[in-house]
């Protein structure tokens, strides 16, 4: 049966956070978390081929341990295991040394409950934005890379050869490669599903598998964490507003106002960009 | 929240970088046309050179794209490094990424920009790891610090764009970031510009590579935003998807196309495609018509490079007028089709029959629930 692992984390919904106007920081209070939703239309794809040829689906997330919630829904939604990383020794992580940890988490649990086949990670996350996560896994355990999926056409377990759609921006490209590969989801993948009433209660009962630094002996501490993140955040700031200056146009008639506004742009450069000379 | 680092010392423990010099620059291309953005970070790596005193390089890797390397130097690069080969058609992760290594380590570039595409990150993502070093994503403004530090000030936006952060990578070499398509200038093509077009193997052959790309569905009627030279975008001040008719009119008129805010997104008024700001394109036109368009942050960010800026509000005191060079106060509903009818009058002066093009834009919504409408309920 195939092993799919879906990589998930719990962010605050970046969304929902404002800027405190008086002294330009930023107000977390009252900012919900959420799973990442690209990284719940990875699971709702695996739920698919699960639902659809069979699969045992393991969820994994690094973070502090109130993060198990977001195990849990997945655990609702139907995911067979689950697997919070979590350590002090892993805070401030860049995407480097998250995809350093990520990677051996998928490792040992290729170890613990069989060969994975297929690793999917959303596209990006709404915190971090970057979208490098899934590439540095993928790098990381030498898998196929297939990101920016859309659809996921065909699992071929026999033959084991994937076969997704990539949006990108002037198209879709068909790709096929062959498993282990990692995807990562587009929020047009599919459409997630609600969980069911006994989903929701094997996640009201269910204990996700928790690892800690301990449970890696061989990991090396000068990647992880702050230390292994060769990226540092140096100062932040409210972009200020660029000064333009503004000609407002009075008129009396939209007519008068459309001439005259007319008449400004068409002095400028504008005609030969209009293509009417 | 706002600390600060000191960056102007050199840590006498840092690794020694001094092999590491010059600025390389990836060039994206499809069937032998370069992205855009590829020659808007030579113009931007340009300035990083200069400031460096050192030279601006870039990559063509691709089949049959010689022409891309001259082209290359037409905007600005110093030396060109050509890689052509047939299992380079198609952008594949690893035949790309390593040609990309090899090159790192022959040519020991200090800092390596990709563009923020698909593509871009894809690769980005994957070399980054590889050698490895710090990768700074989907940045907006690029600097450097002077001899003796050379650090890369990668800033970007944060917080759903609330913010900007700087990011740094001090300890290791070299510095790599993805920056945003129509966010830098490319410099004018320069014809008679000389310069040095190295070639280089690729690294890898066919049998070695797993993916296969079997179909590239070119979406013609597709919405570049990032490529048009006219937007005419609405907002929620529009009140519904009707009033995206008259923009389209308008658009048509000008032989642009129609952008959108958020909110009008949101509200399922039109497509995700349409969208201007945070999450949707950053654009870069000669002409913006910001239309019933508050000018909230989101939206700012993405069009706010517009050469010419145009609002139209029933709110004067709207923050979209601090971001305009025209403004007009009052009722949409009346003066677009009163610009409309004026530009096509003005057209006709000139002699000029309207664009035949219509395939440019179709502004009518077609989803009645919108993508990012679904986005929000799903994330809550």
């Amino acid at each position: 049966m195939l092993h799919i692992v879906v990589c998930i984390k719990q962010v605050p919904d970046s969304r929902e956070i404002r800027i405190d106007p008086k002294n330009n920081t930023l107000i977390r209070q009252g900012v919900p978390s959420i799973v990442n939703f690209y990284d719940m239309h990875g699971l709702e794809e695996a739920l698919r081929i699960k639902d659809e040829q069979g699969a045992r689906i393991t969820v994994v997330t690094m973070g502090p341990p109130p993060a198990e919630k977001g195990l849990k829904e997945c655990i609702s939604l139907g995911a067979d295991d689950a697997v919070l990383v979590t350590d002090r020794g892993f805070a401030g992580a860049d995407t480097l040394a998250t995809s350093y940890v990520v990677a051996r988490t998928i490792r040992k649990i290729a170890e613990t409950w069989g060969h994975v086949d297929i690793v999917f990670c959303g596209k990006q996350t709404l915190d971090g934005d970057t979208g490098q996560v899934g590439p540095g896994v993928a790098c990381r355990l030498d898998l196929e890379q297939l990101t920016y999926v859309n659809k996921v056409e065909k699992v071929d377990e026999e033959n084991r050869k994937v076969r997704v759609h990539r949006l990108l921006e002037d198209g879709i490209e068909v790709v096929e490669t062959s498993m282990p590969v990692l995807i990562t989801a587009l929020k047009e993948l599919n459409k997630v599903r609600r969980a069911s009433l006994p989903g929701m209660i094997r996640a009201a009962r269910y204990k996700p598998t928790v690892w800690t630094t301990a449970d890696f002996p061989d990991l090396e501490r000068a990647k992880i964490g702050l230390k292994g993140s060769p990226t540092i955040v140096a100062k932040t700031w409210v972009p200020e507003v660029k000064a333009v200056k503004t000609k407002m146009i009075t008129y009396d008639s939209p007519e008068a106002a459309a001439a005259q506004l007319a008449d400004q742009l068409l002095t400028k450069d504008m005609q030969t960009l209009l293509d009417w000379a | 929240m706002a600390k600060e680092q000191s960056t102007e010392q050199i840590d006498p423990s840092m690794p020694d970088w001094s092999a590491y010099r010059g600025v390389l620059i990836v060039v994206e291309q499809r069937e032998g046309i370069a992205k855009k953005v590829s020659w808007q970070l030579l113009g931007e790596g340009k300035k990083l050179a200069a400031k460096l005193e050192a030279p601006l390089m870039a990559l063509v890797l691709g089949e049959n794209v010689a022409h891309l390397a001259e082209e290359a130097v037409h905007y600005g690069a110093d030396r060109v490094y050509l890689c052509e080969a047939p299992e380079l058609r198609d952008y594949r992760t690893r035949p790309y990424s390593r040609v990309c290594l090899k090159l790192i380590e022959d040519a020991k570039p200090e800092i390596v920009l990709f563009g923020a595409t698909a593509t871009g990150r894809d690769l980005a993502g994957a070399i980054a790891t590889h050698l490895p070093t710090g990768l700074t994503a989907d940045t907006t403004q690029l600097d450097v610090e002077p001899h003796p530090s050379r650090l890369l000030l990668a800033s970007r936006p944060a917080f759903s764009e609330k913010m900007m952060a700087t990011i740094l990578c001090k300890q290791y070499r070299p510095q790599m970031a993805t920056a945003r398509a129509g966010v830098f200038q490319a410099l004018p093509k320069d014809a008679a510009r000389q310069g040095e077009i190295v070639r280089i193997e690729a690294t890898m052959r066919e049998e070695e590579i797993d993916a296969q790309v079997l179909e590239f569905l070119r979406e013609t009627g597709k919405l570049n935003l990032e490529e048009c030279e006219i937007i005419v975008a609405g907002g929620r001040g529009l009140g519904g998807p009707d009033a995206f008719g008259l923009l389209a009119e308008l658009a048509d008129a000008l032989g642009g196309v129609v952008g959108a805010s958020r909110a009008a997104v949101d509200a399922g008024w039109i497509s995700h495609e349409h969208q201007v700001g945070q999450t949707g394109a950053t654009v870069r036109p000669k002409l913006y018509f910001a239309i019933g368009i508050s000018g909230a942050v989101q939206h700012t960010v993405g069009m706010s490079n517009a050469d010419v800026v145009v609002a139209i509000n029933r709110d004067e005191n709207a923050p979209i007028f601090q971001f305009a060079h025209y403004g007009l106060v009052g009722d949409l509903f009346k003066i677009v089709p009163a610009i409309t009818a004026e530009f096509k009058k003005r057209r006709t002066l000139f002699g000029i029959q309207p664009p035949s093009d219509k395939d440019s834009l179709s502004a009518a919504p077609t989803e009645s629930e919108s993508t990012a409408t679904r986005e929000r309920s799903e994330a809550k």
